[in-house]
């Protein structure tokens, strides 16, 4: 396989996994309270967390509004974030990069 | 750990708002060295694959459950300033988009899973690396040991943020103990999936691993032989 064949898997393989992470492995997730939800329950403060102000969205508890379907509008909420944040990060990222003949730096 | 609206008030979310804001323009700055035509996809993908992982959240003992946080593995993969503008937009669309998070919690949350636990989990994968063995094994358990180590420290953040600001009128020690003694199992997840992910790059392309660079040769930077002097240092 050619250098550039390897690198186009990479990046499939990549995209791939995380499009099922969030699309289909999502549905599996544990509902429990996460960590600071149950310790918050736990030590009497839980009361106090107040509705987002986008709680009305139409993404709102990664569900898509008026899909049907948890199943279905749970997957379709994973793959339009993983969409959204791989065009918002990689587009800045882009933005950001050295462009040319620069040489790596010693980074950090 | 995505701190809701109502857990702090108002002047403590201002000073994480103004703490978040001043890391992220740091980093618009430090990624500029860490990017290149090369690591900017990566940096985009890394950041899409931790939204994903962060909807899959695993058992930690009985009614509770955790997430990856991602700060580490992020770190690792594309370098500590591209990964806190990485852990920033994760957070901006989850708290914008899907309501996780709150909104006036969005600096507070920037600040611990975007700042603190990069600061210190990549903090200590870099001590760590100094020790151990350039090998892929030294590597993974600088990076297990950093990202483990990143979740606890993060609670233990909350905790003095709820202790400068609660909205909530509760004893501070239990608190504390419930918040670190959970988060201590999530931690040993958080380091399980950062180890796994890592391990799994590093087998099929460690040159975009950015803090695996020392594991690199000179003879595989230059693209051909090195001089047998050139690889004893």
């Amino acid at each position: 396989m050619t250098a550039a064949r390897r690198s186009r898997l990479f990046w499939l393989i990549g995209l791939g996994v995380t499009l099922v992470v969030a699309g289909v492995i999502s549905w599996y997730a544990s509902s429990s309270p996460d960590g600071l939800e149950s310790a918050a329950e736990q030590a009497g403060f839980l009361g106090t967390a107040r509705d987002s102000a986008v709680a009305d969205s139409p993404l709102a508890d990664y569900a898509v509004a008026g899909v049907g379907s948890e199943r279905l509008s749970g997957g379709l909420a994973g793959v339009v974030g993983v969409v959204v944040t791989l065009l918002l990060a990689g587009g800045l990222a882009l933005l950001l990069r050295r462009r040319g003949r620069a040489r790596a730096g010693t980074g950090d | 750990m995505h701190v809701p609206d109502g857990f702090l008030d108002a002047p403590t979310s201002l000073a994480t708002g103004a703490a978040a804001a001043g890391a992220v323009a740091l980093a618009l700055r430090g990624a500029r060295r860490e990017l290149d035509e090369r690591t900017a996809p990566m940096a985009g993908l890394t950041a899409a694959f931790v939204f994903a992982v962060q909807m899959v959240n695993f058992p930690v003992g009985a009614g509770t459950s955790g997430h990856l946080m991602g700060g580490v593995l992020t770190a690792v993969l594309v370098g500590p300033w591209t990964a806190v503008l990485c852990m920033t937009v994760v957070l901006l669309v989850q708290a914008l988009l899907f309501a996780d998070g709150g909104l006036t919690a969005l600096g507070t949350n920037v600040t611990l899973l975007g700042v603190v636990a990069i600061v210190v989990g990549y903090g200590v994968f870099r001590l760590l690396s100094a020790v151990l063995p350039r090998t892929r094994g030294g590597v993974l358990t600088a990076a297990g040991v950093g990202a483990f180590l990143s979740v606890p420290v993060a609670a233990l953040v909350f905790v003095l943020l709820f202790a400068l600001g609660a909205i909530a009128d509760v004893p501070l020690g239990t608190v504390a103990a419930a918040m670190v003694g959970v988060h201590v199992l999530i931690g040993l997840g958080e380091a399980a999936i950062t180890v796994a992910v890592l391990g799994a790059v590093l087998a099929v392309r460690p040159d975009l691993v950015h803090g695996a660079a020392r594991l690199r040769r000179p003879a595989d930077l230059a693209g051909r032989p090195a001089p047998a002097e050139a690889v004893t240092r």
